[in-house]
């Protein structure tokens, strides 16, 4: 992809206003899709989650999947939209072998949610309100896989493979007004919005929120205004930009080709532009303008979708803690500074964290095992944290440590051994024998063996050099195989080395 | 024995259940019939001989070992090709489906093969239901029983004909505008639209969603009312399906045979649907009947729908804007046929182009660009926007009228069936033959057509059409039982019996006597 002229990025922001616009879609998690009843799951055999209904077969009619309704109007509800009274599906019609039926069934002029807000905060600090236009449920497509060509483009492609196993999957689309203002953190304000969303969805549990497996989609839509002047610029709208970092570098890519485009006399062509995360760079797709007609008109085989104010105050009180709240609300009660938090958070450990501190370990104690040892393993094994052990079981291993059962070393070895499935931290203690020696008795024998086995060092403790009892302390914590407190080791060192004749 | 291919399928489940005749006997009469006279008429497009027998065998066998049965278990029946069969091809009468087997079976066909019907085919039918002669079927013209040179109405004129021709005592058919009721004018026979929502559009394949319902087409209205209360009720996989407990359509025919079931009745006759256009027989026939019924105690009287005159205009954008999107799926990729463009590149737009150039007729095609029209943004709001509006107007003419009277009646179509060709150059004339069974599917409501003689003037038969308020089925099939023995009491014969004998077969001197 031949890589077009940028300019610099602090210029562009000196000659132009970024205008910025998303639609996010949402994959929603149900069991089953939106007009059928065919399984909704990620990886099964080509075609097999298929009926005459989402197959476009002649004959087949659509039945609404009340599960999804009602994760949509969670999610609206969660978006601050107002919920519509009375909703409506349409056709948007137009040809492509991924769509089935040749039209998407989807909602035009009235969506089930619309009028909403969601507030961001940037790592400045800075807070953005994104408006929300609209949030509207429609079906998804089935993919296509292009054989034959380059890299599996279309372009060059001997023939394209349709999988409608997708084709019918319930998708919730959040449109946003323009976003104006955001000015150089436009790439930033994209991704925290998109990260927003992903959050939420998690939250609701409405959605999978995977962004490598398209359960989150983001078309960004970006336009350069020139200073002075109040006529917006034409947009560009790269189209399914699939990870929070490609959000923030598409955006700023696009900000970067339009303004080298517009200072060198150059105009935008409205259109879609595809993003390629390999080499950070968009590429031209179709024309788009907005006289696009997909001849939308409502869909005859549906009935209207009227939720009843009873039930839409029902799903509101469903709704879980805004994340961004949370989130406040979590750092504020562990006392962390931002850059302990945005660990945590960074490594998705949130929910893992508030779990283990409920079941009573300090939070730093519980930061420090989570996003230390914790996530290195799970790094060696290519898992999530969350997946090798539980809150409660770390817990349990900090309040062993805590009464002194444990040493840090010796918690490393009962944390390998919950992991390899022996049990609990107790339990593993136990079994492996790993408790700290609290007995004086064997240390002291350890000590007085290692002191007469080092009579030079014995010599420099007793000339005051305490330094030197660190040689000691460490022979005896060898011989009690890492088992003794080296505090009280290092006490008792000290003691014996006075009192040895 | 008795000539069994032209008993009623109500005198059919009668012998077929006090034993006197099995099932694989009546099977083969029909199937035998077929052979004869389908050469001829061309109702049908598939006829699953073997398939139906075996069914019947089966029918048979469960029957002698003493398991209860339903009602019309064992009767044949035609199935239009519109509706979706798991073991025989579904091409809606067009080329880009020929072939086409599909993998599931429409809600009403799984109906009749759980009530044990015995599917004997696919009837013949204008292509994707749009017409009103089936001259529009790619598979070649259905001829009408009563006079091979004429049409039998469409687009269920193969339904129609394969009752009047019997060659089967029941079908079923669908009607988007008129495709059950006007064929069963202009062929004797009698045909049922339903209320919308009333028996399911699953696996029938879509003309226009919002007007399409599928129903029974058969000789007598009981046989209608049997065959409804078996395909009808609540079927989840339709969302406009009615959930409503409805009563036994059987049990109101049954009593409108009674003495006295049209005493009192207040019948409506619609003003806007009586007049001029309508053939001088056609309405002969329609006075006389209104007389009868007069004396019969119904109270006649006249109604107004004014907005009836926009009705062809409203319809002709809804049903093609409808069918553009829903016939938008054919496409080649996933079902039917294929075609190349003959050179140049194979994308799937020009691969698509192709095949849809040549499978989709001229009436297809006129109606696709007619909806695509409709839809598209600046005219979306003069055309479709207008015609829903119209649509607002007709149901608020019907309800105005039914606050009046209990049922309305018109001649079912204006005229008797024309001759082939007649029309075909002229759609708007082939449009406006459906002037009087259009505003019932722009409404809902559920209408009948049962046959009230033959024209004077051409010795073909006439159709009354009867339409009752939404939900209110159950008034249709016991006004039209009442009215259809009248009818017959008045004439001293059935219809039907003085179709003539098609292909040498001597239907009617049978040693059971002439019906």
């Amino acid at each position: 992809m031949a890589k077009a002229e940028l300019m610099d990025y602090d210029k562009a922001l000196e000659l132009f206003e970024p205008v910025l616009g998303f639609e996010v879609h949402v994959e929603l998690n149900t069991k089953t899709k939106m007009f059928c009843g065919c399984a909704n799951e990620f990886g099964s055999g080509a075609n097999t989650n298929t009926c005459p209904t989402c197959l476009g077969l002649p004959g087949g009619l659509p039945q609404v999947n009340r599960q999804a309704i009602e994760s949509s109007i969670r999610l609206g509800l969660a978006l601050g939209c107002e919920i519509a009274e009375y909703s409506r599906f349409a056709r948007k019609n137009y040809f492509y072998p991924d769509t089935a039926k040749n039209f998407q069934t989807s909602q035009y002029d009235e969506p089930i949610a619309f009028n909403g807000q969601l507030t961001i905060e940037l790592e400045s600090g800075r807070q953005v309100t994104v408006d929300i236009e609209r949030a509207h449920m429609e079906d998804d497509a089935g993919k296509l896989t292009h054989m034959g060509g380059a890299a599996g483009r279309i372009q060059g492609a001997d023939y394209s493979l349709v999988d409608y196993n997708r084709g019918g999957v319930p998708l919730v689309e959040i449109v946003t007004q323009m976003i104006e203002g955001g000015e150089a953190d436009a790439p930033e304000i994209g991704k925290t919005y998109v990260a927003a969303i992903r959050e939420i969805v998690k939250a609701l549990g409405v959605s999978n929120a995977r962004m490598e497996e398209g359960n989150v989609r983001c078309d960004a839509n970006v336009s350069l205004r020139p200073r002075g002047s109040n006529i917006l610029g034409t947009r560009t709208e790269t189209k399914n930009v699939n990870s929070l970092r490609s959000v923030e570098r598409a955006v700023r890519y696009e900000i970067q080709r339009q303004a080298a485009l517009l200072h060198a006399g150059g105009t935008i062509t409205q259109e879609t532009r595809h993003w390629h995360e390999d080499t950070g760079v968009t590429s031209a797709g179709r024309p788009k303008s907005d006289a696009d007609d997909y001849r939308y008109f409502p869909e005859p085989d549906l009935v209207p979708v009227a939720p009843s104010r009873a039930w839409v105050e029902e799903l509101r009180a469903t709704l879980p803690e805004p994340p961004a709240a949370r989130r406040k609300r979590l750092q504020a009660d562990w006392g962390f500074v931002n850059l302990e938090f945005q660990d945590v958070v960074n490594s998705d450990l949130l929910d893992v964290m508030e779990a283990t501190i409920a079941a009573g370990a300090p939070a730093q104690a519980a930061r420090k095992w989570w996003t230390g040892e914790i996530a290195r393993l799970a790094n060696a094994a290519g898992v999530s944290a969350d997946s090798l052990v539980t809150p409660a079981q770390v817990a349990a291993l900090i309040e062993l440590i805590t009464d002194g059962t444990l040493t840090d070393r010796l918690a490393r070895q009962v944390l390998e051994g919950v992991i390899a499935g022996e049990g609990t931290p107790s339990e593993v203690v136990a079994s492996r024998g790993l408790a700290v020696v609290s007995d004086d008795g064997p240390l002291i024998a350890a000590i007085d063996e290692a002191l007469a086995s080092q009579p030079d060092v014995l010599a420099k403790i007793r000339d005051g050099k305490v330094q030197a009892a660190g040689a000691v302390i460490g022979a005896v914590m060898k011989a009690m195989r890492g088992q003794a407190d080296a505090a009280r080791v290092r006490e008792l060192v000290l003691k014996r080395a006075g009192s040895a004749e | 024995m008795t000539n069994l291919i032209n008993q009623t399928a109500a005198a059919l489940a009668g012998l077929l259940a006090d034993g006197s005749v099995s099932s694989v006997d009546v099977t083969r009469a029909h199937l035998d019939h077929i052979d004869a006279v389908d050469p001829d008429v061309h109702a049908f497009l598939h006829v699953a001989r073997d398939a139906a027998l075996a069914t019947a065998a089966r029918v048979d066998a469960r029957r002698a070992a003493g398991e209860k049965l339903g009602p019309l278990a064992g009767v044949p029946i035609a199935i239009k090709d519109v509706l979706a069969t798991h073991d025989m091809p579904t091409t809606s009468g067009s080329k880009i489906l020929e072939g086409w087997i599909p993998p599931y079976d429409a809600t009403v066909v799984k109906r009749i093969r759980d009530a044990d019907l015995i599917p004997l085919g696919k009837t013949n039918m204008d292509e994707f239901a749009m017409g009103s002669s089936t001259e529009h079927s790619a598979y070649g013209p259905t001829h009408n029983p009563w006079d091979l040179d004429r049409i039998p109405g469409g687009s269920g004129g193969g339904s129609a004909a394969a009752v009047a021709a019997f060659e089967a005592p029941l079908a079923l058919g669908s009607d988007t505008g008129g495709s059950i009721r006007q064929p069963a004018a202009v062929t004797g026979s009698v045909g049922v639209k339903p209320t919308y929502g009333g028996v399911s559009r699953y696996g029938a394949i879509a003309l226009a969603s919002s007007l399409d319902q599928v129903g029974p087409v058969t000789r007598t209205v009981l046989d209608a009312a049997l065959l409804h209360d078996v395909i009808g009720g609540h079927d989840p996989l339709d969302s406009t399906s009615l959930t409503d407990a409805w009563p036994s359509m059987t049990a109101a025919a049954q009593a409108g045979l009674k003495d006295g079931a049209l005493k009192g009745v207040r019948v409506g006759v619609i003003k806007e649907l009586n007049g001029a256009g309508f053939q001088a027989g056609v309405k002969q026939r329609f006075e006389e009947t209104l007389a009868l019924l007069t004396a019969a105690g119904a109270i006649v009287s006249e109604v107004s729908a004014p907005n009836f005159e926009y009705a062809v205009s409203a319809y002709y954008l809804i049903l093609p804007a409808e069918a553009s999107s829903n016939l938008a799926r054919f496409d080649s990729v996933r079902f039917g046929i294929r075609v190349n463009p003959e050179d140049g590149p194979l994308t799937s737009e020009r691969v698509m182009a192709a095949t849809r150039d040549a499978g989709f007729g001229d009436e297809v095609k006129r109606r696709i660009i007619l909806g695509t029209y409709a839809l598209s943004a600046g005219y979306y709001d003069a055309y479709y926007g207008s015609a829903q509006k119209v649509r607002t107007l007709i149901q608020r003419d019907f309800a105005a009228a039914f606050d009046k009277v209990d049922l309305l009646v018109s001649p079912t179509a204006p005229t008797t069936a024309f001759k082939f060709g007649e029309k075909t150059e002229d759609p708007m004339a082939m449009y406006l033959n459906d002037i009087t069974t259009i505003p019932a599917n722009l409404a809902g409501i559920p209408g009948m057509s049962l046959p009230m003689g033959l024209a004077p003037e051409d010795g073909l038969p006439v159709g009354l059409q009867v339409m009752a308020p939404a939900r209110a089925d159950a008034r249709l099939y016991t006004f039209g039982a009442a009215v259809e023995q009248l009818l017959e009491a008045h004439w001293g014969h059935t219809l039907l019996s003085q179709a003539p004998a098609l292909a040498n077969i001597e239907m009617f001197a049978t040693e059971g006597g002439a019906v």
